[in-house]
């Protein structure tokens, strides 16, 4: 049987991803941004929309990073008003879960998934570092060893409290007068990290629970999401390593006692749409360029060299330096734990085509995933997901709020003609578009 | 004056919810808040309050015992509306102020500038007990905190200047960063490095209101763009004796943070300000309702902590251009005029804007029942008395209170 395909929305932020600078560009923060690339979403019958968290500015070399988009309301907020705005898009939050406390989690979470109908997600991200911390009451209070421990018994509790109310918990007889059973949402648990007890005021909503999604890449974040996630957001959306990631964690679904269809892998990718591929390859560099400016690539190659790069010229060649493991030139973002190989190559390719440092970041680091006439783009999504690299995609348009416009308008018509992708709804919980059981 | 109605559940009679016009799963949907919110902005009502607590509401089986988190409520209810004021409750205690403030900014951003926020604290064990990580903590050590929680939010809300986004193409730079403020802000209980993760909300400051049902509330009352008076016998008193409150407060530096004296000395935790300050307390009946306001000399304990940073301009100087001296007061009262009619409520609003109150803050026994009535009938009769302005009214919640625009704590700081 031919597998349909799951797609997600991302709200672009803080990277270089998103093309600020470009006329098109519209507002990061208004609301109007947010309802716009939401309805686009709907219209296109998404499976779910998708927002970050920040919980701290970036910084580089010890000041806040100005080049990329800085700072993004909050999600949960945002999505409780998407909810008013829209009637079958799921609705996903990331929210971490090192500086929340599991009862909060599960009443945000719970009221987010009662007001929008059974739309919700949880998108569990763990950062646990001082730096971080310091904008919360407890610091840097946990070892990187434990966030997934913490994570683990997290989600297990948020889940215990909205499992705590049994099918016919929720009576609603007005001429009696029950409005609950006595004793419904109870709940109590002690572990590590938690030792709580209480009642959870929150019936299950219309899908249940809300779904869970995962986007750790490691062993760890992997079995995690094996275990207990619904969705991963991975980072392999080319082919080769999106089956190798496909086979990997889908593998270990089974000791879980899982099926295949219980967790669905969905690569976040970017998408370039033109007339003609050969249109399409010369905007996909155009954007490329301004993904990547001069100041820019050098804060990438900072990242990589873990170095002061401040004295290069961006058009010049590659620093001459050894890379420096594990230092702090930049803070708030993921750096390499082995980068001489890396670099290596960086000046290999860079010796051989004649690369600047700026020319050389631009064709060595993300570029975008699938790149074509409207033809080429819907055939090499639809390959992917047949042939198991992926399950669906979370797409990251590069601009804020009419970025996804082209793939709804001229992509999703024929993944619809090919019969992989739905033409309306069929439910209308997030559950149901996943094809998760409730 | 101003008119505020506040929205839980089917309403504040723990019965509402039984009525034939309620469909009770409209109370989990949000439905029947979106539908009170949208009566009340029709017949000109200011603002709606979303009540909340951290623990559920109690497991009583006639009564409503869910509750929807306030603020996704009201985030729910934002876009739905168009004029009327949002102040969800939300409890300080337990929850990170990092994630207070950026939610009720988030809040003001989605409205267009119409939110607030009930700040308020948990005391009771069940609410420790749901989080886990601190003992339940004295009433008068939560508010405390809370001021500081308050303060925090304000220099958070401020650690961005209005015109930090520059998207300066030229350069590069989607933020002068020098616009961007850490707040470095350490309390007894908690500290916060800053800047917020959210950009200046539209009103720069969302309006902070405090309800008054204890004397240690009544202290925190003091930093308050809003406060919400209990309903008794002797309003004029509790409005002369908040008002004198907030003069010595004002007189004599700012609040919970310290706040910078009139010599621009640094004060440390409040204490020194507030001693000399004459204060007022509560007295509270069996239920713990408020139900008096008197002077009192005895000011409740300020908790001078060496080691904090006190805020860096008090009130006077934050807010420019403010056209009243004092927090925005309103009498919380709790109404059934589908069942007792208007005539005693219109009387009795006369009454407290005589006696110097700024307006009222119904809590309907029922939103399905006396929303539309607060609507159809109650307001048109302020409205003919001159009481009330038109329905039509937009712009900021801070606007339709009467309060400035504040300026920003850090602007031209270096920090």
């Amino acid at each position: 049987m031919t597998k349909q395909i799951h797609l997600a929305a991302h709200f672009p932020g803080v990277n270089n991803t998103t093309v600020w600078s470009d006329p098109a560009s519209g507002s990061q923060i208004d609301f109007a941004s947010f309802r716009k690339l939401a309805e686009t979403a709907e219209r296109g019958t998404f499976d779910f929309f998708f927002l970050a968290e920040g919980l701290r500015l970036r910084e580089v070399k010890g000041r806040i990073h100005d080049l990329d988009v800085v700072g993004r309301p909050e999600s949960l907020t945002v999505l409780s008003a998407l909810a008013a705005v829209t009637t079958h898009l799921g609705l996903a939050a990331t929210v971490n879960s090192t500086f929340n406390e599991p009862y909060e989690l599960a009443k945000r979470l719970a009221t987010l998934d009662h007001v929008s109908g059974g739309r919700a997600a949880w998108n569990v991200v763990t950062s646990w570092d001082a730096f971080t911390g310091e904008n919360f009451r407890r610091g840097g209070y946990l070892d990187k060893s434990d966030r997934y421990v913490r994570a683990q018994e997290s989600l297990r509790i948020v889940r215990k409290l909205w499992d705590s109310w049994t099918g016919d918990d929720l009576v609603l007889d007005q001429a009696s007068g029950s409005f609950a059973r006595e004793g419904a949402g109870a709940f109590a648990d002690a572990g590590p990290h938690f030792d709580i007890r209480g009642r959870f005021g929150l019936p299950p909503s219309p899908q249940g629970r809300p779904v869970i999604i995962q986007a750790g890449d490691s062993d760890e974040g992997r079995e995690f999401a094996a275990a207990g996630a619904d969705v991963i957001f991975s980072r392999h959306g080319t082919f080769a390593a999106g089956q190798t990631f496909y086979k990997d964690v889908k593998s270990r679904l089974a000791k879980y006692g899982r099926s295949d269809e219980s967790l669905k892998i969905m690569p976040a990718v970017t998408v370039v749409v033109a007339d003609t591929d050969a249109e399409a390859i010369e905007k996909a560099a155009y954007i490329r360029e301004q993904q990547v400016s001069g100041p820019t690539a050098l804060v990438l190659a900072e990242l990589l060299w873990g170095r002061d790069l401040s004295a290069y010229d961006p058009d010049g060649p590659l620093p001459a330096e050894d890379p420096v493991v594990g230092s702090s030139v930049t803070q708030g973002r993921v750096g390499y734990n082995d980068p001489f190989p890396i670099v290596a190559e960086w000046r290999a390719q860079a010796e051989a085509n004649g690369w600047s440092l700026r020319q050389t970041v631009i064709n060595q680091q993300n570029r975008q995933t699938f790149v074509g006439s409207p033809t080429t783009v819907a055939e090499a999504v639809n390959r992917h997901v047949q042939e198991n690299a992926a399950d669906g995609f979370v797409l990251v348009p590069h601009l804020t709020p009419g970025g996804l416009d082209d793939f709804v308008d001229r992509v999703i018509p024929l993944l619809r003609e090919y019969g992989v992708f739905r033409s309306e709804y069929s439910g209308t919980t997030l559950r149901d578009h996943l094809g998760l059981s409730r | 004056m101003i008119v505020g109605l506040e929205i839980d559940g089917a309403g504040a009679d723990p019965a509402a919810w039984r009525g034939a016009e309620v469909d009770p799963r409209a109370i989990l949907t949000g439905a029947l808040a979106v539908r009170a919110a949208q009566r009340a902005e029709a017949a000109g009502v200011d603002l709606v309050t979303f009540a909340d607590a951290l623990e559920a509401p109690e497991d009583v089986p006639e009564q409503v015992s869910v509750r929807l988190d306030a603020l996704g409520l009201a985030a729910r209810v934002a876009p739905a509306t168009e004029r009327i004021g949002l102040l969800p409750a939300i409890t300080v205690t337990h929850t990170e102020p990092f994630h207070v403030q950026a939610s009720v900014a988030t809040l003001d951003h989605i409205s267009g500038g119409r939110a607030g926020w009930v700040a308020d604290v948990s005391t009771s064990a069940a609410a420790a007990e749901v989080v886990g990580r601190r003992q339940p903590v004295p009433v008068a050590e939560t508010w405390r905190e809370a001021r500081y929680v308050v303060d925090v939010s304000r220099r958070l809300w401020d650690s961005w200047e209005d015109d930090a986004i520059v998207r300066d193409a030229a350069t590069g730079r989607y933020v002068d960063r020098e616009r961007l403020h850490y707040v470095d802000f350490v309390s007894p209980t908690f500290s916060v490095k800053g800047p917020s993760i959210v950009p200046r909300p539209p009103q720069g400051h969302p309006v902070t209101a405090i309800r008054v049902n204890t004397p240690a509330a009544l202290e925190a009352a003091r930093d308050a763009d809003l406060v919400l008076l209990p309903d008794s016998e002797d309003v004029a008193a509790q409005i002369q004796a908040l008002r004198a409150n907030q003069r010595q407060s004002a007189a004599g530096g700012r609040s919970v943070g310290g706040g910078q004296s009139a010599g621009g000395g640094r004060s440390v935790g409040g204490g020194q300000n507030v001693g000399s300050a004459r204060s007022v307390g509560v007295t509270a009946d069996a239920a713990g309702r408020a139900v008096s306001v008197t002077p009192d000399s005895a000011s409740p304990d300020q908790g001078s902590r060496p080691g904090v940073r006190p805020p860096e301009s008090d009130t006077a100087d934050r807010v420019a251009g403010v056209s009243r001296s004092g927090p925005v007061v309103l009498v919380s009262v709790g109404v059934r005029p589908h069942v007792d009619g208007v005539d005693g409520l219109v009387a009795a609003v006369e009454e407290w804007v005589a006696a110097g109150v700024d307006g009222v803050h119904l809590r309907p026994g029922s939103l399905e029942l006396d929303v539309p009535v607060i609507a159809d009938e109650l307001l048109p009769r302020l409205r003919e008395l001159g009481l009330v302005g038109a329905a039509e009214r937009g712009g900021s919640l801070r606007g339709r209170l009467g309060l400035g625009r504040p300026r920003n704590t850090f602007s031209g700081s270096a920090r």
